[in-house]
């Protein structure tokens, strides 16, 4: 995939949000909005997200099949696109997520002697 | 998922995404309302809190992508649909482009199948053709070829071949054909194994008639044999002698020679047989030809060093060989730097350079023009934010679609003029083929150079677009910020351009002329009225003896058709080649090649051919049937000859000598003429009874000439029914004389009608760019040009100040062609003779025909030029 020519202005660093999406749906499957009413309130609405960036997102890890997706009847008796992660996906997450750790660690550290 | 159905299910893909993406936001919608929003608040939040809808299904269908692929495959589909809509540019630039690759690949065709291409045989890069030394030679002697095969250390195998042509009878026709007589090592050498049978080897030759075998050619076999494998072991008579087939060559196999495509190959030791003249015993009859394989590590240069000194150890042991030397070449015309076929074609080729250079100024041109019609709209693109290299990629995309259209067109002409072409023969019973079909190379060739043309020439307006300033561009609606009088680039490719297109009709003009003046060279002979008919009557079977009272017969039975003023009968006519003797002063006693006076042209003739030929007797007396094998041996020579062996004393009387016993009195002097071809310098031409042949060798081809004031065909058909009375069994060819000369030029032809159409070509161009030149400089100052008629300028000098830019680019191109050419004119003598760029006429005719073109291309411009009404222009802008 190429880089866009213009970055687009984003709050967080690229990943972030596939990460998070990955996150949600290992709890449970769940459709796009479900996704970002799940993303806003377990972040106590302190992430921005604005809801549309979610789906380039999807179609991202989509692709990778990092996620699977298939229409269905929700409770609420509407026809939404359910995504679940597959095997990829928990690996890549958890690839992913160990990196953010050690980068966090790493960084916390360089800022703690900063203080210091 | 694999790329490959992701291709075809992204419609799906895409339409899901759309989809969820509505869902989501009734879903928040319905979640909103449900908090008490009406409808409309509602429906405006969701959209806030989602954002750019479109924007993000865009860039949520660009993970799904490959995002430069498609973008530039959009570029491709908007350019192709720009395109269609302006037909007009895109055909301009199109057959512009197509005439400047046809004739490129045409010639290239021509030259890579003629030249370039190796030889058909095994590894072709270390096989060498061994010439005699002496320019204007080719062959060697057979005793001089065993030398150099069994004594030299360079070759790993040396062969040698005879042209023979000979009746083939198989079954029970006769028909002419043309064939190989070849050392036993042959095939060995050039590595060829047979489609059929078997070949012959060197083991197969135990002395002279000792190998009576055939080997036919696959297209022998496929065509007359009808792939017959019963053929094995047939036999087959060539010149009434019996050959038993042994073996088919491969298919495609011909030998060593490029162009020439024999039916059958015999071994050389049984070459006698069907000749009846052995040439095998000496070593000054140049007869064969030689090729050697060079062993590996060696180079060329050293193989002919340690040749010429084995030659000069041979003429110390044998004086007939004194003076030998040889020459080791690349077989064919790449190897020969004096190639008439070569020269020409690689002059041709550079003419065709100057057309595809002509055709892209041209192009340049057009696509400047185009680019300031577009002004507007790339303004427009810039302004709202598209990037310069977005603008210029588009440009770009858009030179390569006209230029890849350009060049398939190109191709496909140039493919349907080689399949008329390849259908040319240059003599009329020389078995050849034209192998001048373009292949894969030369297409890719045509391809790459279209695109590069396309791409260097397209994107010369390219510089506009990137020093573009918008805002300017917007308010003036126009892109270019330079000023129209500048001295622009398009002036410099429409100069370039006329200075190609002068080059080109100079040169057409002087080919024009060249060939005019050679038809009009006296050639001492008038062939108009004349229709010859040529057989070899050894193919029928029949001995010395009886050749010479059956020529005879025939002469008188031709002489009796009635309406026929004239018969006689000759070895050969001039312009269908005749032989060439060595002359010898009187009183020489070795007859040494150093010691020769000059080699002279030799004709056998019959009494009534000079008055046939209406060749002018100038002294001394006509032949009579009376100089035989009985009488002394007398001649008749033309000027030159007497001049060069007698100087300023009559000839008449004199003597001179071929051979020991071969001794001559000179009893008559004609007036010089022309023997091979119109451009020849005068050469020594020597004429001998037909009763006496050439010391007694007779010769067994016959043509029979009349002369006559009947229609041709009547000639023809009376010729045709008299001869077959006398021996059906000789295949004769009945041919004009005019028609013969006729094809004796086509080589001259060729050349003088490419550079005619090189010249049309250029012409063309140049035209287009005038015109296209003038027209700009009308609309660009057509509201200008109003304004100074409102102030009352009058309509003469408004055209004049329009059209005096484009003419004056095209008398100065015009006069630095004439200069390019007059300068050039050593390289245009190369193929053309008898005329120069400094003939006035040429000159005059240059002159006309640019004025022409000036005109032709500025008329319309003009014309618009003086319609312009002052009032409405003043109104519409």
């Amino acid at each position: 995939m190429g880089h866009p020519k213009k970055p687009e202005p984003r709050d967080l660093f690229p990943g972030a949000l596939e990460m998070m999406i990955l996150q949600s749906l290992r709890r449970q499957p769940m459709h796009g909005y479900a996704l970002v009413q799940h993303i806003q309130q377990r972040s106590n609405d302190l992430l921005q997200v604005e809801e549309g960036s979610l789906y380039p997102a999807l179609q991202r890890i989509l692709k990778q099949n990092l996620v699977k997706a298939e229409w269905e009847i929700s409770a609420s008796n509407r026809r939404v696109r359910t995504y679940r992660i597959t095997l990829a996906g928990i690996k890549h997450l958890e690839r992913e997520v160990s990196r953010l750790d050690r980068m966090l660690e790493g960084i916390s550290l360089v800022l703690s002697t900063a203080k210091a | 998922m694999s790329w490959f159905r992701r291709l075809f299910l992204r419609r799906r893909i895409y339409s899901d995404l759309s989809e969820e993406i509505q869902q989501h936001l009734t879903e928040k919608m319905e979640a909103l309302m449900a908090e008490g929003m009406s409808r409309d608040q509602a429906e405006y939040a969701a959209k806030r809190a989602f954002g750019n809808v479109t924007r993000i299904e865009e860039s949520a269908r660009k993970a799904w992508m490959w995002p430069k692929t498609e973008s530039i495959v959009a570029d491709f589909r908007f350019a192709t649909r720009k395109l269609l809509r302006s037909p007009g540019f895109a055909t301009t630039a199109m057959l512009t482009l197509a005439l400047g690759i046809g004739a490129n690949v045409i010639v290239f065709s021509v030259l890579n199948g003629l030249i370039l291409k190796p030889l058909d045989v095994p590894h072709p890069e270390n096989l060498f053709h061994i010439l005699h030394g002496k320019e204007g030679y080719s062959g060697q002697s057979y005793r001089d070829y065993v030398d150099y095969r069994d004594r030299d250390p360079s070759f790993s195998g040396v062969l040698a071949c005879q042209y023979l042509h000979v009746g083939l009878k198989v079954g029970v026709s006769v028909m002419p054909s043309w064939g190989f007589a070849a050392s036993g090592n042959y095939f060995d050498v050039l590595g060829v194994q047979p489609a059929l049978g078997r070949f012959f080897h060197a083991a197969d030759e135990h002395g002279p008639g000792s190998a009576p075998y055939l080997v036919i050619s696959h297209d022998l076999w496929r065509g007359q044999l009808n792939r017959d494998s019963n053929v094995l072991g047939e036999t087959v008579e060539l010149n009434k002698h019996p050959f038993t087939v042994i073996g088919v060559a491969p298919e495609g196999f011909h030998g060593t020679d490029a162009l020439f495509w024999p039916d059958y190959w015999i071994p050389i030791m049984n070459a006698a047989q069907v000749t009846s003249f052995d040439d095998l015993p000496y070593r000054d009859h140049f007869a064969f030809e030689v090729f050697g394989r060079l062993k590996a590590g060696l180079t060329p240069a050293q193989a002919n060093d340690s040749l010429n000194a084995l030659a000069s150890q041979m003429a110390k042991e044998d004086p007939k060989d004194d003076g030998l030397s040889v020459r080791v070449r690349v077989p064919g015309p790449a190897g020969d730097d004096r190639d008439p076929t070569k020269a020409v074609l690689s002059g041709i080729m550079l003419l065709a350079f100057l057309v595809l250079f002509a055709a892209c100024a041209n192009l340049a041109s057009i696509f400047a023009a185009r680019a300031a019609d577009r002004s507007g709209e790339l303004a427009i693109r810039l302004a709202i934010g598209s990037s310069r290299w977005v603008v210029l990629r588009q440009l770009v995309v858009e030179a390569v679609v006209v230029s890849i259209a350009g060049g398939l067109l190109g191709s496909l002409l140039a493919r349907l003029a080689l399949g008329v072409l390849s259908h040319l023969r240059l003599s009329g019973d020389f078995p050849t083929h034209f192998p001048i079909f373009p292949d894969a190379r030369v297409y890719l060739a045509a391809l790459t150079l279209s695109v590069a043309s396309g791409l260097v020439f397209g994107l010369l307006p390219g510089r506009q677009v990137w020093q573009t300033d918008v805002m300017q561009a917007i308010k003036s609606g126009c892109l270019s910020t330079q000023s129209f009088r500048r001295f622009a680039l398009r002036d410099v490719l429409l100069v370039i351009q006329i200075v190609v297109c002068t080059l080109l009709v100079t040169a057409t003009l002087v080919a024009i002329r060249g060939m005019k003046r050679a038809l009009h060279e006296p050639l001492a002979f008038q062939p108009e009225g004349v229709t010859l008919a040529w057989a070899d009557l050894r193919m029928a079977g029949h001995t010395d003896e009886e050749i010479l009272s059956l020529q005879k017969r025939m002469t008188d039975a031709a002489a009796a058709i009635p309406g026929v003023t004239a018969a006689s009968v000759v070895d050969s006519v001039p312009f269908r080649g005749g032989g060439e003797w060595f002359v010898y002063r009187w009183g020489t006693t070795d007859f040494l090649p150093s010691h020769k006076a000059f080699a002279a042209q030799t004709f056998l003739i019959a009494p009534s051919y000079l008055k046939t030929a209406e060749t002018p007797l100038l002294a001394g007396r006509d032949f009579t049937w009376h100089d035989d094998s009985k009488s002394p041996e007398v001649a008749i020579v033309n000027e030159t000859f007497a001049h060069r062996l007698f100087g300023d004393t009559p000839a008449i009387g004199q003597r001179f000598a071929l051979w020991e016993t071969a001794k001559y009195e000179v009893v008559g002097v004609v007036a010089d003429g022309k023997y091979l071809s119109f451009t020849e310098e005068p050469q020594p031409v020597m004429f001998l009874p037909l009763a006496q042949g050439v010391g007694g060798v007779m010769s067994s081809t016959a043509t029979i000439l009349v002369r006559s004031h009947l229609p041709a065909d009547q000639v023809t058909a009376a010729l045709n029914h008299t001869l077959r009375d006398i021996e059906p069994n000789a295949p004769f060819t009945i041919r004009r004389w005019a028609d013969v000369i006729d094809l004796s030029m086509l080589p001259a032809r060729t050349a003088t009608a490419a550079l005619c159409v090189m010249g049309l070509l250029s012409a063309m161009l140049a035209v287009t760019g005038v015109f296209g030149m003038a027209s700009y400089a009308v609309s660009k100052r057509m509201r200008e040009q109003g304004i100074r008629m409102a102030l009352g300028a009058q309509r003469s000098q408004v055209v004049r100040s329009t059209l005096s830019r484009p003419l004056l680019l095209l008398l100065s191109g015009s006069a630095l062609g004439l200069g390019a050419g007059v300068l050039t004119s050593g390289l245009l003598a190369h193929f053309i003779s008898l005329a120069t760029p400094r003939d006035p006429l040429v000159l005059f005719g240059v002159f006309l025909t640019m004025t022409l073109l000036g005109l032709l291309g500025t008329w319309i411009p003009a014309s618009r030029a003086l319609a312009i009404d002052p009032a409405r222009l003043l109104r519409d802008s």
